[in-house]
């Protein structure tokens, strides 16, 4: 049990860091930023023929993978009963023999992410597990309802037990370049988080540019983001390659000029083992390792967790394998 | 290591691709290879080792070829050619699709066969080299299905010899091969002897695809088999390579009415404004000067950056350079294969090793023990006096400078004999358009490099060559104008000691600078009429009126710069007022040929003026359809200053065809006027004079053509030379063009009829057409 637990608080976020302090606002650097979408494009597109990960190293690279999802519900019709059971896989993401062949027993999701009321029923499920609780936030996830609700709400998150709180951002911020709105929001929203970690959901796919996804990342990480994530889940277009590559060029930018990690969140449409070890080799090449590790990087994802249990099967047996005999979450 | 252990290092680890299949088919032909002719192996001969330049194992003995092959190859080509070409386009494109599905179906076994032989990474191999040759034989099936349609004018021009270099073996054999066969040719290829295998397996694949007999040959060997190519009884010669072999084959096809296009080195400049997306700028050198080693013609080798980013865009390359992955080439995670011969990596590092200017930073990368690797290397701090940012090192080293205005970038990226593709970064589309007409390059990537497609041409200006391959535009380096020509017989001057015709002396001068100039011999010769009659004197122009002249042309580049429309005005105006002297001109061109033909000659010429000033708005440009994104604008730009040598036979006819279309198209020129009639030359400035021409845009010399061949031709800074005297000048010409290789167009010997209006083969002559890649999206 000891080996175990030393293992869970290595993939915690609080551990090594330090927390994105944030910086005054500065218009400049925003301005100055730019987005070539067909060249973002050319390199994303070329990217899955540059890097290949195979056999041992694609095991290692999926288990990676599952260390780093923020397993996820967020439906309407989400009930206590349901978060347990999501809870349980965390806790288990792979059966356990197939852990133990691989030779990595006691591996985890990264985190759950669940809403508001759900928080107190993940945090009984998770309990003694390690994994901390996530939950969306500030009227997710549209983010219209009042301000003073939104802050009200990632209070009482964080009372409830939430570890992690992702807000979304105001769209209309960024598509009306009301920059010092979109920093004050944000300082706002962190200063609520308190000792919560804090991740800012873009919604790129209604942010109209790469160009505006490039200075609303800024932006939420001059005001203290401690991750800055793509979507919830819910707009027509979700995590994408391009917005990827555009999101951890400015949180390299960033770093470069701060000296803070700030982490990364791909949210939504991410559901193939093969499409995740694209997004891990494009956080290598253009981050570096340091950011392979779930403190630094999460999938936000349901489905994607099931087709890496069955390559992960496949790896083991050689055979190739089926939805029905790995566990539902 | 365990799963665990790569759970935390997160290594890529090994991802080989198999070359079971490709080394099975090398055991299958015994690994042995003669040539292919006339749709057959022959048996191997004595011979060179191919190697894997990776790991040095030998992959299979080649054979060079003798002189018997190569004539077997050029008559089995011969005897194949009229056959194929009355096959006619839909049955020749039925053979092109054939080639083309059939190297789709094999991509996987040439992919791995490209890579073993040439040490390229499999991923370039697999995903550009091998699908850019299908696509390349695609194309070109449509365009044998559209020939009859679409080009009625145009017929094959029989026998190519085609000579491919190392870098992309059997991508440049597809844009050789491709649209020479679609036209009707037949052809004699030689591969480079590094990297001969893809062309064998091609051969194979030419069977299965019942190509004819004989359309297609192949023969292996060194620069001596080139040699014998260059020199035997073919029609044309098409080689990509080196500069200095480009230049070498220039002299020995000079006169011999091979048609020839060269695709030969470059230095490209690679440039980025302050505006850029830095890092996709720095992505993109990854693909400029990274891919294939370095080893490519048109490599972003020269790298130029605004001075307020220059230390933040360097500082993001060198971070991103030691991210590159150098090793096994048929490793799936390779960035930088191996470089293709140990003479090669000598060569790279012998050019660095003499390098002690600027900054030199090595990728911090892992190297291979053992085969030919060369790190991605950034010499930064350079200026244009440094060796290494004029010459080609062509291999994985990045030069840089800095500078500080878009007028700056234009002229330190013109600063160099190359001319072949040049890129730019900006987000600005005011200054990626103001910019890229102004490189002087045949190729021009607007935020990205190295974008290639059949559909449109690549080729180069300057030093990088003349011809283009792929487009609408490269089909004309594989056709030729339907009809017969005869052999143009020397117009001798009449002789005479007579009285003048006019008893008040009127003085014919040259015209230089929009100014009436004495020649600077000091020397004038008398011109006759039929009857012995002294018609006047004309100056002998020399070496140094050709200095003055072409140093008027290159002054008046204004010209190049304005508008069709104005252009078009100026040449109406010229035959306005060739119009109201039409009397006189006819008299004075009858008075010195003795015939009755002046009246036709003037109407006609006036006609060559009007037709010039029509097209002068009218001769497009297309927009190829590239399978990107974006747009590839192919831009009709002037070649530059174009020198000709008039026709004798027409005095003002061949004058006006030859200058009107070249002026309509923005060049300007130096024209020899004809030697044996002079004088409707000199009168003709007279009229340039009073018709608003710009000083400098034409110039007229007179006196000896075959005294002005030679400077002309030799001249670096007249871009093309056009000759159709009826002196033996030719071969003279273009010996001496390549000097810069510049374009020519010769008669050999052969005569233009005047009577007839050329204007589309003089407006074509007249251009460059330049390739401007515009991805787009925000």
């Amino acid at each position: 049990m000891e080996s175990q637990t030393a293992d869970q608080t290595a993939q915690l976020p609080q551990v090594t860091e330090p927390r994105n302090p944030g910086m005054a606002l500065d218009l400049d650097w925003v301005a100055g930023v730019q987005a070539n979408t067909s060249a973002i494009e050319r390199r994303c597109a070329t990217l899955p023929g540059r890097r290949s990960v195979k056999k041992d190293y694609q095991a290692a690279w999926l288990l990676k993978a599952i260390a780093c999802i923020d397993l996820t519900t967020l439906s309407g019709d989400d009930t206590e009963g349901r978060v347990r059971r999501l809870c349980a896989k965390a806790a288990q993401p792979v059966r356990a023999q197939m852990l133990a062949d691989l030779g990595m027993e006691g591996l985890t999701t990264g985190a759950v992410c669940v809403y508001h009321d759900m928080i107190p029923a993940a945090v009984r499920a998770l309990k003694g597990t390690g994994i901390p609780v996530a939950a969306v936030s500030t009227g997710f996830p549209a983010g219209l309802s009042p301000f003073h609700l939104r802050i009200a709400e990632i209070e009482e998150s964080v009372k409830a037990g939430a570890e992690e709180i992702d807000i979304v951002i105001s769209r209309r911020h960024v598509l009306t370049g009301n920059w010092q709105a979109l920093y004050d929001e944000m300082k706002a929203f962190r200063q609520a988080c308190g000792n919560a970690h804090v991740k800012a959901i873009l919604a790129t796919g209604e942010l109209g540019s790469l160009r505006n996804v490039a200075r609303a990342s800024l932006i939420c990480m001059m005001a203290g983001a401690d991750f800055i994530k793509t979507s919830t889940g819910k707009e027509s277009v979700n995590a994408t390659l391009p917005v990827t590559l555009v999101m951890i060029r400015a949180i390299r930018d960033y770093y470069d000029r701060t000296g803070y990690r700030v982490g990364y969140k791909p949210a939504g449409g991410i559901s193939k083992a093969k499409d995740a070890l694209v997004y891990l080799a494009l956080i290598k090449e253009e981050l570096g390792d340091r950011w392979l590790q779930p403190d630094l990087f999460r999938f936000g994802a349901s489905s994607l967790l099931g087709d890496i249990e069955r390559q992960l099967e496949h790896h083991l047996t050689g055979a190739y394998s089926a939805g029905y005999r790995h566990a539902m979450g | 290591m365990t799963v665990k252990e790569i759970f935390e290092t997160m290594d890529y680890g090994p991802a080989p691709e198999s070359a079971a299949e490709a080394l099975a088919w090398l055991v299958d032909q015994g690994d042995r290879f003669g040539h292919f002719i006339n749709g057959e192996f022959t048996a191997p001969g004595d011979g060179f080792d191919s190697k894997n330049p990776a790991t040095g194992e030998v992959l299979a003995t080649l054979s060079q070829a003798t002189q018997d092959d190569v004539d077997a190859a050029v008559k089995a080509a011969r005897a194949a050619q009229p056959g194929w070409e009355k096959m006619g386009g839909p049955g020749r494109a039925k053979c092109l699709y054939a080639i083309a599905r059939l190297l789709q179906k094999h991509s996987r076994l040439f992919a791995v066969l490209e890579t073993l032989d040439n040490g390229k990474p499999i991923r370039e191999a697999r995903d550009i080299d091998i699908p850019l040759a299908q696509r390349h034989f695609y194309y070109h099936a449509g365009m044998a299905q559209l020939m009859e349609a679409e080009l009625p004018e145009a017929e094959a021009l029989g026998v190519c010899g085609q000579i491919i270099p190392w870098n992309f073996p059997l991508l440049m054999l597809a844009w050789k091969v491709a649209p020479a066969i679609a036209m009707g040719n037949t052809v004699v290829l030689k591969p480079a002897e590094y990297t001969s295998l893809t062309a064998l397996l091609f051969a194979d694949i030419c069977r299965q695809a019942g190509l004819p007999k004989g359309v297609v040959n192949i023969v292996t060997g060194d620069g001596a088999v080139g040699e014998m190519i260059v020199a035997a009884e073919v029609d044309k010669i098409a080689f990509t390579g080196s500069t200095s072999v480009g230049r070498r084959i220039r002299e020995a096809t000079a006169g011999s009415g091979k048609a020839l296009t060269l695709e030969l080195g470059g230095k490209s400049p690679y440039i980025v404004f302050d505006d850029a997306d830095i890092d996709s700028a720095v992505e993109g050198l990854v693909d400029a000067i990274w891919f294939n080693q370095g080893q490519v013609c048109c490599a972003g080798s020269r790298l130029l950056v605004q001075e307020g980013v220059a230390k933040r865009f360097h500082t993001k390359l060198k971070a991103r350079m030691d991210k590159l992955r150098i090793g096994n080439p048929l490793d799936k995670c390779i960035d930088v294969g191996a470089v293709v011969d140990p003479v090669q990596l000598t060569a790279i590092s012998a050019m660095v090793a003499a390098n002690t200017a600027g900054e030199m930073h090595q990728a911090k990368v892992e190297m291979p023990a053992q085969g030919c690797f060369y790190p991605p290397t950034l010499i930064e701090g350079l200026t244009p006096a440094d060796t290494l940012m004029q010459e080609e090192i062509f291999g994985p080293v990045l030069v840089s400078c800095t500078f500080r205005t878009p007028a700056e970038a234009v002229e330190l990226a013109n600063n160099t004999r190359y001319g072949l593709a040049a890129t730019v970064w900006t987000e600005n589309v005011n200054l990626a358009l103001d910019i890229a007409p102004k490189l002087v390059a045949g190729v021009v990537w607007v935020n990205g490099t190295n974008m290639f497609d059949a559909a449109a041409g690549f080729g180069g200006v300057r030093e990088s060559g003349f011809g283009r391959e792929g487009g609408w535009e490269g089909l004309s380096a594989y056709t030729r104008p339907k009809g017969k020509t005869k052999s143009l017989a020397r117009i001798e001057a009449f002789e005479g000691n007579g009285a003048p015709a006019d008893p008040l002396d009127r003085t014919a001068k040259m015209y230089v600078g929009g100014k009436q100039a004495r020649p600077d011999s000091g020397y004038s010769r008398g011109v006759y009429g039929k009857s012995g009659a002294l018609l006047g004197h004309v100056g002998l122009a020399n070496r140094k009126d050709v200095r003055n002249a072409v140093e008027a042309a290159a002054g008046a580049k204004g010209w190049s710069k304005t508008t069709g429309h104005l252009r078009a005005q100026i040449l109406y105006y010229i035959g306005e007022n060739l119009s109201a002297r039409a009397d006189e001109f006819a008299h004075r061109i009858d008075a010195m040929t003795g015939k009755k033909g002046g009246a036709a000659e003037v109407e006609a010429s006036i006609q060559r003026l009007f037709t010039a000033a029509a097209w002068a708005d009218k001769y497009d440009g297309q927009v190829h359809g590239v399978p990107i994104r974006g747009v590839a604008l192919a831009m009709k730009e002037p070649v530059g200053v174009i020198g000709a040598l008039c026709a004798d036979e027409a005095p003002l006819l061949g004058l006006v065809s030859a200058m009107a279309p070249a002026i309509a198209m923005g060049n300007r020129v130096v024209l020899a006027a004809s030697q044996a009639y002079p004088l409707a030359a000199t009168d003709f400035y007279q009229v340039l004079e009073t018709s608003d021409v710009p000083a400098g845009v034409v110039n007229i010399l007179t006196g000896d053509q075959s005294e002005l061949a030679k400077p002309l031709g030799a001249h670096m800074n007249v871009d093309a030379v056009w000759s159709f005297s009826s002196s033996d000048v030719s071969q003279v010409i273009e010996a001496a063009s390549a000097s810069n290789l510049k374009r020519t167009w010769v008669n050999n010997g052969q005569s233009l009829d005047w009577s007839q209006d050329h204007s589309k083969r003089f407006l074509q002559a007249a251009t460059e057409v330049k390739n401007i890649w515009v991805p787009y999206g925000e």
